[in-house]
């Protein structure tokens, strides 16, 4: 356990479960996820599209469509957030907790200036801020971002996709939420924006000890800006740990291929992992991972695997790391698959 | 091209009429090539007549492409990238310049001609869930381009083509696909099909517009794979377009570096990464986040975004942004107005209140004059104003905006900027690569240090 | 084949299937009652006790505005017709009327509109100004024009031998009042359709010019027609009714149509005969009705955004379900033979 999560954990997700209700079986999108973020840490969410990280994210808020059922735990604060009256989990997000989104053109309205934004978000939970009071706490919000005064009353269409994350920054920053769960806030933009929008999360939870909960497919980013990494694949969490440490020592093959697929400057081949992550209506049983892993040995396709620690003091969930007397004998052959296709990619 | 016969065996040749061009020579040739797009201002903009105005997508871009190989056009989205691939297949008419093709002008051709020569230039787009259209079944869409060409009519053997293409592209068994719908698919299964559409005509260069943009992490690497194979299987040529100079290392043979419509930097893909000349070049590659907590550092960023580019910055188009930026580099009131904002970000509000009276209407900073007058707010004069530059200037005197003020006074009720001459950059052949950037120009240097004493 | 596991219907009918609630029951109340409507047009002959403009049977005429009995089982009118005849009779007409404006519109809207959208320029700004003027037009005045200006000019037309020359012009009348809402529904929707990349890809491909329009375009255009079309048939009901009841439709001798009965039923109302007016109104309303709920219901099942949730949030068991569940506490046994 990192010196971060001994601290006074700000958010407690314990057993959470999302299920989504279809016209047949239910769709297992989070599936038993447990982790936790302390106040300043960036907690950074991994995993292939499909995996469940944003409904992760919004099942954390509360925000989710209404033929989602959750169960389990978000402790937020000492509050317990499952099962809270929906009036009051509205009131907390925003002033408790954050959330940006992808795509920040969708969220702004068109036809309102950037100040109408701030000043509807301010009054929204704080009904009695003053006019003078509104434009100051906007403006210093726009400015921690880059954003100058001058721009104030201008409408979202006369600004850059990059400006336009930062707006949605600001806005999230303005009630000074103690959590931020930021939804692939990158994706759209480019290299360059992208970076400079990373180095504003970070300078963020130097500067005003906000929790972040970064969710991303690109382990790059991870890397560039999160205290920890939770590893997601179909629904569970199977490794979570200071990033710098599962980085250097994945202890799941799922963790380590992800790794291995990532393109960077460093890349001298390609990698990729067979397959795609799996339906969640009606996923793999034991280790999800199983038909897709290098590794995967009889065992992980009879037995869910249990929680170990790793080498770098991750949690883990993959036979690989034991616990050994667990592991029924002749668990450990190698497991014999079927090929997978190139078709079956996600 | 009297090495041609050299290479006999260098894959069967498949347009008849046409001079077969050996590996390594010049398949397309772009000489000064522009592409405009007039845009229609907004409402306002037109009440007050301001010049609604043209895009300069494309500025000026002469590069080759040569047969076999892998051709980078990397920069950040608003370069000018999808308009060169659309200006090279004639789906956006070229405003100047010329576009040979084996030889071939063809800036200046019909519709018409233009589709035969699709046959032999192919493009796929960024989002290949857009570019297949929802209506028509995966066998129809891959089989269609035979169709257009009056290539092949007969059901039974569109189908049996369209089956060959998927299997080639990895998408098998083939008849599992061929009557599904684009919606049935995933991301990199849609990403595969339209690779499949776009070479079962046998073009010779194919234009992969950001093919893995829209891919998830763990799919981009098997598109690339596919892409490299089909390479080597059916003797293409590719341009590859892209943001991320991270997959373009170990894809391309040559980058070429784009910003605002101007290649910045082009040469060998060893030469380029090895030792990027351009400032440009060298933010694309510091932005890239390298998958390893132990390495990732503070990185120094240009500042802001790609400009407007229905007003791009005079002189070097990257100015504004470049951290290495000097004397000649194209200074202008604009860039003086950054300034000023980015300082205001750092006051608080009511600091803030005080320094905008001090001064008066910033429309002249707006301009890209040489010389501008920065009137004072009413009830303050040229001092006032000329103060706070003064202080910006204290607060951070290595900016490179200040070697480009030439001459700076107070003047009456108002502060008379004077920039220096701005020079727009010229491609320098260094080093195996061409650059166009002041700092490797002998003469543009010398001019800036004389200037800057 | 996620999500695809069930039967394999024909692409463009499967949401139907999909389709739920309200939706659902609206879309098949539609079908049955214009179903019935359809067989008793085809059935006429066989279902209607008497022909349209028959006055007497079996040498006997029937009598003046008779009230129901059982040779004329709805009554006679005061042309001294059997209602259930004419009724029976008029269905044919209404779906002879409405098969064919609808047929016209399609032929005339679609394309122009098709055209306007995709070329653009000119020709569009020309063709958007005469739309609008038609549809600005008060639409029953504009059928009238329609109907007065053909009349007895469509003898030798081939449709006619088939359907009638009444028909038909009845028809183009109500085509003529449809048309504009074609065109403006495919134009506008063929130039959102226009800019999207797979039309540009098309265009890369080498596809020629019509190809594009036809494949790409009008493929992805099309599917808002038919709810529009049944919708309009709810209309073009009431339009041909309202032309028979003003006496610009057709003539009682040519075929049975429900707006003219109606019309000749006005007087009989004050006399407490009743049956004259009410079958034939009856048979206007169900078929109105039958067409809008068919309309109302596919435009559901086409654009799903309306379309009720079909589920509702699942019960997740307290041990979470056996998958992804923990081990069990004890080691078991490697049992390969078992499904797990
Ligand atoms: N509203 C929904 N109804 C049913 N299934 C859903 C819904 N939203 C997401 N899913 C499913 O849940 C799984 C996880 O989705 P998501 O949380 O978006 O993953 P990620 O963000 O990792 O891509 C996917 O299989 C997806 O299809
Ligand atoms: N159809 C268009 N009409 C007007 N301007 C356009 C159009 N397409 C692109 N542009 C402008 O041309 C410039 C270059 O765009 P583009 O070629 O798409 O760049 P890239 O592919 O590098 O992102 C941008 O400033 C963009 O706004
Ligand atoms: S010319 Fe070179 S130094 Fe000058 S601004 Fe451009 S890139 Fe920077
Ligand atoms: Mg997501
Ligand atoms: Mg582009």
């Amino acid at each position: 356990m990192s010196a971060a999560e001994e601290n006074a954990a700000i958010l407690e997700v314990a057993d959470m479960r999302v299920w989504y209700g279809t016209r047949g079986d239910p769709v297992r999108a989070v599936d038993g996820v447990s982790f936790s973020i302390g106040a300043g840490e960036t907690l950074g969410l991994v995993g292939e599209s499909g995996c469940g990280k944003s409904t992760l994210g919004r099942g954390t808020l509360g925000l989710l469509p209404p033929m989602a059922s959750v169960s389990g735990s978000v402790r937020y604060d000492g509050r317990e957030l499952v099962g809270m009256d929906p009036k009051e989990l509205r009131d907390m997000r925003g002033p408790e907790l954050g959330l940006i989104f992808q795509e920040p053109m969708t969220r702004l309205d068109p036809l309102q200036t950037i100040e109408k934004h701030f000043r509807e978000t301010l009054r929204t939970h704080e009904p009695d801020l003053d006019d003078d009071e509104v434009r100051r706490r906007s403006l210093e919000a726009l400015a921690g971002m880059g954003i100058p005064p001058t721009r104030f009353k201008q409408y979202p269409h006369e600004f850059s996709g990059g400006m336009r994350q930062r707006i949605m920054i600001a806005l999230a920053l303005v009630l000074n939420p103690k959590v931020l769960i930021a939804d692939e806030p990158t994706t759209a933009l480019d290299v360059i924006v992208e970076a400079q929008i990373l180095g504003i999360l970070a300078d963020l939870r130097r500067n005003f000890d906000t929790a972040v909960l970064l969710i991303t497919h690109n382990l790059g980013i991870v890397a560039e800006a999160c205290d920890r990494v939770a590893v997601m694949y179909a629904g569970e969490i199977v490794e979570q740990g200071d990033a710098r440490e599962v980085f250097a020592e994945p202890a799941h093959p799922y963790t380590r291929e992800l790794l291995r697929a990532t393109i960077s400057l460093e890349t001298t081949g390609l990698n990729y992992i067979d397959g795609a992550p799996p339906s969640l209506i009606d996923p793999p049983p034991a280790c999800r991972f199983h038909p897709r892993c290098p590794n995967a040995m009889a065992v992980c396709a009879e037995l869910a695997p249990e929680e170990t620690t790793g080498g770098g003091g991750q949690r883990v969930r993959c036979w690989l790391n034991g616990p050994e007397e667990r592991i029924p004998e002749g668990g450990r052959e190698p497991l014999e698959r079927e090929e997978i296709a190139a078709a079956e990619e996600a | 091209m009297s090495d041609a016969d050299d290479n006999v065996d260098s894959g069967e040749d498949r347009s008849e009429g046409d001079v077969a061009i050996a590996p390594g020579e010049p398949l397309v040739e772009l000489t000064d090539l522009e592409t405009t797009y007039s845009v229609r201002g907004s409402f306002l903009d037109r009440l007050r007549d301001r010049d609604s105005g043209q895009v300069l997508a494309v500025n000026g871009v002469s590069l080759e492409l040569r047969k076999g190989e892998v051709l980078g056009l990397v920069g950040e989205s608003g370069s000018g990238k999808t308009t060169l691939g659309r200006t090279l297949l004639g789906l956006v008419p070229a405003t100047s310049g010329s576009i040979k093709v084996g030889g071939e002008e063809i800036t200046g051709r019909s519709e018409g001609q233009m589709r035969e020569l699709r046959r032999r230039l192919q493009i796929v787009f960024q989002d290949p869930h857009a570019s297949l259209n929802p209506a028509l079944t995966i066998g129809a869409l891959v089989s269609d381009p035979l169709r257009f060409h009056g290539i092949e009519r007969d059901r039974e053997r569109l189908r049996e083509r369209a089956t060959a293409a998927l299997e080639r592209v990895g998408l098998s068994p083939a008849e599992e696909f061929l009557d599904k719908y684009p919606a049935d698919l995933s991301g990199g299964q849609k990403q595969r099909a339209v690779i499949a559409r776009a070479i079962i005509l046998e073009p010779e260069v194919l234009v992969a517009d950001e093919p893995v943009s829209m891919l998830d992490m763990s799919v981009r690497a098997k598109i690339l794979e596919l892409m490299l194979e089909l390479k080597e299987e059916l003797g293409l040529t590719y341009l590859y377009i892209t943001h991320d100079l991270a997959t373009a290392k170990f894809f391309c043979d040559r980058i070429a570096i784009m910003y605002l419509g101007r290649i910045v930097e082009i040469g060998p893909a060893e030469e380029i990464y090895r030792e990027p000349r351009h400032p440009y070049t060298q933010a694309l590659l510091r932005a890239i986040p390298e998958p390893d907590p132990r390495r990732a550092v503070p990185r120094d960023l240009p500042r802001g975004e790609v400009p407007d580019a229905v007003s791009p910055p005079i002189g070097c188009s990257f100015h504004p942004r470049c951290p290495r930026a000097f004397e000649p580099c194209g200074w202008e009131p604009r860039d003086l107005r950054t300034a000023l904002e980015s300082r205001w970000t750092e006051l608080s509000e009511e600091e803030f209140d005080a320094e905008r009276a001090v001064l008066g209407d910033l429309g002249a900073l707006d301009s890209s004059e040489r010389e501008v007058v920065i009137p004072a707010g009413s009830g303050h004069e040229g001092g006032d104003v000329m103060a706070i530059f003064d202080s910006i200037r204290e607060a951070a005197p290595d900016d490179p905006l200040w070697r480009g003020v030439e001459s700076m006074e107070a003047a009456g009720d108002g502060v008379r900027v004077r920039f220096r001459a701005s020079l727009e950059p010229r491609p320098l052949d260094i080093g195996g690569a061409v650059v166009r950037c002041h700092l490797h120009d002998p003469e543009a240097a010398d001019g800036g240090s004389v200037n800057g004493e | 084949m996620r999500g695809l596991k069930n039967m394999k219907l024909p692409r463009w009918l499967a949401p139907i299937r999909d389709t739920v609630g309200v939706s659902r029951w609206m879309f098949w109340a539609g079908v049955v009652i214009v179903a019935v409507f359809v067989v008793m047009a085809i059935f006429a002959p066989l279902l209607a006790p008497y022909s349209f403009d028959q006055v007497s049977s079996g040498g006997v005429d029937f009598p003046k505005q008779h009230a129901p009995d059982s040779t004329n089982l709805w009554g006679t009118t005061v042309g001294r017709y059997d209602v259930l005849s004419r009724v029976v009779w008029g269905s044919r007409t209404a779906v002879e009327v409405v098969l064919l404006a609808v047929a016209f519109s399609l032929v005339v809207g679609v394309p122009l509109g098709l055209m306007s959208g995709y070329i653009g320029g000119k020709l569009d700004r020309i063709l958007v100004l005469i739309m609008d003027a038609l549809f600005a037009f008060p639409y029953l005045l504009l059928a009238i024009v329609i109907a007065f200006l053909l009349s007895d000019k469509l003898e030798g037309f081939f449709l006619s031998d088939l359907f009638g020359a009444g028909v038909v012009t009845a028809a183009i009348a109500i085509t003529a009042v449809y048309v504009p809402q074609y065109f403006r529904v495919v134009r506008n929707h063929v130039i959102s359709v226009r800019e999207e990349p797979y039309v540009e890809a098309a265009r890369a491909l080498g596809a020629p010019r019509r190809t594009i329009i036809g494949r790409y375009v009008l493929q992805n255009v099309i599917q808002n027609v038919p709810a529009l079309a049944t919708l309009n048939a709810a209309d073009a009901i009431l339009t041909l009714a309202a032309l028979g009841f003003l006496g610009y439709g057709i003539q009682p001798t040519e075929a049975a149509e429900w707006g003219y009965d109606l019309q000749r039923a006005i007087d009989d109302a004050g006399a407490g005969i009743w049956w004259t007016g009410l079958f034939p109104g009856l048979a206007i309303v169900m078929l109105v009705v039958g067409f809008t709920l068919l309309g109302e219901g596919l435009n559901d099942v086409i654009n799903p955004l309306v379309r009720s949730r079909p589920t509702e949030a699942p019960d997740i068991p307290a041990a979470g379900g056996e998958v992804g569940g923990w081990a069990p506490e004890a080691p078991v046994g490697i049992d390969r033979g078992r499904d797990p």
